[in-house]
């Protein structure tokens, strides 16, 4: 840091003013505002389900999140193949932020999802194959993020963690085949059925608050990617400039 | 050893299988004169044994019933234990640069590696599972070798991603201490199918009803095999 900017390498200097001023743009401030838009609108303006009661309402916060889960590590896998291809680190900036967000959708999903579960199947949890897959996408990705804090050296933590998410992507099928055979071969309790949550009669006025709600969660999800991105390539801008100082 | 290493070094390098299987011998051979992994192991799997059994009611569930459970828990954690030594062993003294500047393909060293630990584990369990027969009074209804099969598609399985995520591991901060956490979720759909086929084999049922799991199992080791074999070059440090 004592070194004059003159002795710098071209792109430290570089660096600060290609890396963003903000963290947050306006894109996480209309989105914040959709998600508040679409909670008001589930709440106040989005009848009571004939059948399940108030709790049903539970589903435009459930599935948007899932959605926006699925995006999420989508993008990790895309950033991951172009990273071991062409060994780009923003690349892997972009799959270590979406992979963040995606863990956060995760936990979403898989915490509101036992709320609704317990009245309605009457159990908290159940080893169905969507359950099983989606509680084990939040391991692997856990596993993920502790991998990436565990390695100091940014080349090879980005191949490190592109190998871990690919195979993980490979492992899902696997998972969702096993369970599938595992339940299927099983008698299973009739309320315990999970076609029961992904194909609800909906009303117009609930398919448009359902609609809402999942463009307000992808929006949120795109805004949180490009926000933690932004802080990505502030922290390799400053990781730059403290090496060269050093 | 040392004679076979000299041979080979006045002939042309090894393609790439002759070259995993020198990987694997050489790895053998060190386990062969310590015995140190194999033992460690082996006395953690029939610990192991013998503490699950005492974690149920006799009276409720029969040993029978849960040997297949406690088999496949057993082969599991003592699998990690066994793979977290593959390269742990080439850290020491920094072994894996006189492999990584050998004329050789990176592919092999992974697959003498996986080669090495999969005799390595299949040498345990040729003992854990006599173990279990004896101490949870187990008949295998005559199906001993299909359920000896059933052992080793997993164990296969269980190599193939072990062997590159302790090649990952032991290049990070926490070492060892990720090995479990980032294999565990890969092991799961290969026990869920292991356990189930061998229950359905030693409780003496036609082998059709555990196909279906035991083609997923398959399926398993040739994706993960090609897919981990390809990955691999990608974990080395270069």
């Amino acid at each position: 840091m004592t070194t004059s900017p003159m002795t710098l390498p071209a792109d430290a200097r570089v660096a600060p003013d290609a890396a963003p001023k903000r963290i947050f743009g306006w894109l996480f401030a209309v989105a914040i505002l959709a998600v508040m838009g679409a909670y008001v609108r589930a709440i106040y303006f989005t009848p009571i389900e004939a059948q399940q009661g108030a709790v049903q309402k539970i589903y435009y916060l459930h599935v948007p999140a899932w959605i926006a889960c699925y995006l999420a590590y989508g993008l990790v896998a895309i950033g991951s193949v172009i990273n071991l291809w062409l060994h780009d680190e923003r690349a892997d900036r972009l799959a270590a932020s979406a992979a963040e967000v995606g863990i956060l959708f995760n936990t979403v999903g898989l915490t509101v999802g036992p709320v609704w579960a317990k009245p309605i199947w009457g159990t908290w949890w159940t080893w169905d194959a969507r359950l099983t897959s989606t509680l084990f996408l939040w391991f692997i990705f856990a596993a993920y993020l502790v991998l990436r804090g565990a390695i100091e050296s940014p080349a090879m933590r980005a191949r490190f963690s592109a190998v871990l998410a690919i195979l993980g992507v490979l492992l899902i099928p696997f998972i969702h085949l096993s369970v599938y055979l595992f339940r299927t071969l099983h008698p299973m309790p009739i309320m315990l059925q999970p076609q029961a949550l992904v194909n609800p009669p909906l009303s117009p006025e609930m398919e448009t608050t359902f609609l809402v709600s999942s463009l307000a969660f992808l929006l949120l999800c795109v805004a949180l990617v490009v926000s933690r991105y932004r802080l990505a390539t502030l922290r390799a801008a400053a990781d730059d400039a403290e090496g060269v100082g050093q | 050893m040392v004679r076979a290493r000299d041979r080979m070094s006045v002939r042309t390098p090894p393609g790439t299988l002759g070259a995993a299987l020198l990987i694997a011998r050489k790895d053998l051979a060190i386990e062969f004169r310590s015995r140190t992994a194999f033992l460690s192991s082996l006395v953690f799997a029939v610990l192991a044994l013998s503490i699950f059994y005492f974690t149920w009611d006799e009276s409720i569930v029969t040993p029978q019933d849960r040997a297949p459970g406690v088999l496949w828990v057993v082969l599991a954690f003592s699998a990690l234990l066994g793979l977290q030594r593959a390269f742990s062993l080439e850290e020491h003294e920094r072994g894996i640069d006189a492999l990584l500047i050998a004329p050789i393909a990176r592919e092999s060293v992974y697959l003498g590696k996986a080669v090495g630990n999969l005799l390595f584990l299949c040498a345990i369990q040729a003992v854990a599972i006599p173990a279990l027969a004896v101490f949870y009074n187990l008949r295998f209804n005559g199906q001993l070798a299909v359920v000896a099969g059933i052992v080793l598609l997993a164990m296969v399985g269980i190599v193939a991603v072990g062997t590159l995520f302790s090649a990952m591991a032991v290049n990070t901060r926490l070492a060892e201490l990720l090995l479990p956490m980032l294999s565990l979720p890969f092991f799961v759909p290969i026990l869920m199918d292991a356990a189930q086929a061998t229950t359905r084999v030693m409780a003496g049922r036609p082998l059709s009803e555990a196909w279906p799991w035991l083609r997923l199992l398959i399926a398993f080791d040739l994706v993960f095999i090609v897919a981990c074999t390809i990955a691999f070059p990608y974990t080395l440090e270069e």
